[in-house]
């Protein structure tokens, strides 16, 4: 169960793999990534700012969510920091529960998660300037699937 | 006295992204950021939150000369 926030590209892959060592009690690992896109050529750069002791622990209090809600065996979440090139991961979130549907849903749970309540800000940088980019509609609708009772 | 950190296109917005203002309060904050009239509006804009030594806050808070209190548009993470 950890929060790894880094400057440092990272292979999805070696993560996985990582991550589902070892493991004799689990019936599911799910696992999302997400990458950079080119956006058509408007997107040169990404940069992505957090505030770490605080970016952190939301992520962390937001997975304790997911633990609770899905009854997670393990999670990961690694999430770039600083400028970020198109094709390379932003994000990994891992899930490892006793059966797959947990596994699944509590992936996309962590994922709507962090895209509108986790404390990062994404800038795009582009041959027409830099914009910041701020959740969609799609990403507040997403989230609130799972705060509907 | 507390440090003031501005997150995403607050920092834009000010051209600086730190600095030690003097507060009491949230709400002296502000005041003291009030005579720059772009930033005090983007701080009222919606989905900004407030943290005070990395927690966040709504509503008020009592600082110290130790607080830190951090400005944060709306989040986009993944």
């Amino acid at each position: 169960m950890s929060v790894v926030l880094q400057d440092a590209p990272f292979e999805a892959g070696a993560l996985l793999t990582a991550f589902s060592a070892g493991r004799t009690e689990t019936g599911a690992v799910a696992s999302f990534t997400g990458l950079a896109r080119a956006e058509g050529g408007g997107t040169s750069i990404l940069e992505l700012e957090a505030y770490p002791g605080l970016t952190d622990a939301e992520i962390a209090r937001i997975a304790a969510g997911a633990v609770e809600r899905f009854g997670l065996q393990d999670w990961l979440v690694v999430h770039r920091t600083g400028r970020i090139a198109p094709g390379e991961a932003i994000v990994f979130v891992a899930t490892a529960a006793r059966h797959r549907r947990e596994a699944f849903e509590a992936c996309d749970y962590l994922m709507d998660y962090l895209k509108s309540r986790a404390p990062f800000w994404k800038k795009s940088h582009g041959p027409d300037g830099a914009r910041w980019i701020e959740p969609t509609e799609r990403d507040r609708t997403d989230v609130e699937r799972w705060e509907t009772p | 006295m507390a440090r003031v950190l501005l997150f995403g296109r607050l920092a834009d917005v000010a051209g600086w992204r730190t600095r030690d203002i003097d507060g009491s309060s949230i709400a002296e904050i502000r005041a003291a950021l009030a005579s720059d009239a772009p930033l005090a509006e983007a701080l009222e804009g919606r989905g900004v939150q407030v943290a005070v030594d990395r927690v966040i806050v709504r509503g008020e808070a009592a600082l110290t000369a130790a607080s830190e209190v951090a400005f944060m548009p709306p989040m986009s993470g993944g």
